[in-house]
C-alpha cells in the first residue's frame, strides 16, 4: 500500500493524527538517506572488487614474466590492474642505459645493473646470462611470449605501470631510461590503490 | 554444433594470450555476439572457466575437445558477450 493511500485511509479513520504524519514522513525520509547510503557503500565494494595491484619488485626475468601474466590475465577478466615498480623491479621497465648527469656511485650501480628489459638474469641458474639465454630459448620453443611481448599487451590491456619515485631517486635512475607511459609514485600512491584492490600481491 | 559469429584461432599460443586475445576481440563486439575460440593451449580450459566464473560480462556457453588433422587436441570454447 502506498503512502499516500495509508494517508487517505488514516484520514478516514480519523485515527491518525497530523502530527503522526509528519513522523511517519520523517521515517520515510530517514530511510530514504539510509538507503542512498547503502548504495553508495554497495557501488563503493563493487569497484573495489574489480581492482589489482601487484608490486614487482624483483628484476629477475622468471619473477616479473609471472607478474606480467598475472596482470595481463586479470586485465582480460575485466579487472583495472595497476603495476607499481620498485626497487631492482625498475629495471624491468628500463629501456636504455644514460649514465650522464649521475654521480659516480649511481654510474657504477648503472653499470652493474641490467641495461634494459631485454638483459634481466634469472633469479635461479643465471650463470652469467647463460641460463636466462637458454630460459629464453626454451619460451620461443614452446611459444610463450616474450617480455617485451608482455609488456606491449599489458599496454594494450591498458594496465598502468607506476615506477617508485624514492627508488628512481636513489638509484639515479632518469626518466629518459624508463619506456613512455609510466607514471611515478610514491607509498602514498601504492596504498591507494592497494587498500581499495581486490588483490594485491608482491613480487 | 554451438552456433557462433565470429571465430577465433589461437592456436599455438600460451597462457595467457587465448584468454587476452579472446578478451580483445570480446571489447570489439556488440553484447549477446558469441565467439569460438580454438586453442591448442590445454590449460585453456580450466582458464576460460575461471573467466566465467569471476567476469559477469561474458558467458561460456560450451566446451569440447576435437582433434585436429594431424590428430593433435585442440581445445574449443564458445563464449558470449553478454
Amino acid at each position: 500500500m502506498s503512502f499516500e493511500a495509508v494517508r487517505n485511509e488514516s484520514f478516514e479513520n480519523q485515527s491518525v493524527t497530523e502530527k503522526s504524519i509528519a513522523e511517519m514522513y520523517n521515517q520515510i525520509n530517514e530511510l530514504q538517506k539510509e538507503l542512498n547510503n547503502l548504495k553508495d557503500q554497495l557501488s563503493e565494494v563493487i569497484n573495489q572488487r574489480n581492482k589489482v595491484s601487484i608490486v614487482v619488485f624483483s628484476g629477475d626475468l622468471d619473477r616479473v614474466l609471472a607478474s606480467m601474466i598475472i596482470a595481463t590475465g586479470a586485465a582480460s577478466f575485466g579487472k583495472e590492474v595497476t603495476v607499481f615498480f620498485t626497487f631492482w623491479g625498475i629495471n624491468s621497465i628500463k629501456v636504455k642505459r644514460n649514465i650522464k648527469n649521475k654521480k659516480w656511485h649511481q654510474k657504477l650501480f648503472s653499470l652493474l645493473n641490467p641495461k634494459s628489459y631485454n638483459d634481466l638474469p634469472v633469479s635461479k641458474m643465471n650463470f652469467l646470462g647463460i641460463g636466462a639465454m637458454m630460459l629464453k630459448n626454451m619460451m620461443k620453443e614452446k611459444n610463450v611470449n616474450t617480455l617485451e611481448d608482455l609488456i606491449k599487451i599489458a599496454k594494450d590491456l591498458g594496465i598502468r605501470f607506476v615506477a617508485c619515485e624514492m627508488s628512481k631517486d636513489v638509484l639515479g635512475i632518469q626518466d629518459d631510461e624508463l619506456m613512455e607511459g609510466v607514471e611515478s609514485g610514491g607509498v602514498a600512491y601504492f596504498l591507494s590503490h592497494a587498500l581499495n584492490s581486490a588483490m594485491t600481491i608482491f613480487i | 554444433m554451438t552456433n557462433f559469429d565470429i571465430l577465433l584461432d589461437v592456436k599455438g599460443l600460451s597462457c595467457p594470450m587465448p584468454l587476452v586475445k579472446t578478451k580483445q576481440e570480446l571489447n570489439k563486439v556488440q553484447s549477446g555476439t558469441v565467439i569460438k575460440v580454438i586453442a591448442t593451449d590445454k590449460g585453456s580450459v580450466k582458464d576460460f572457466q575461471g573467466w566465467a566464473n569471476t567476469d559477469k560480462t561474458i558467458e561460456l556457453i560450451s566446451q569440447a575437445t576435437e582433434k585436429d588433422e594431424n590428430g593433435k587436441e585442440i581445445y574449443v570454447h564458445y563464449v558470449k558477450k553478454k
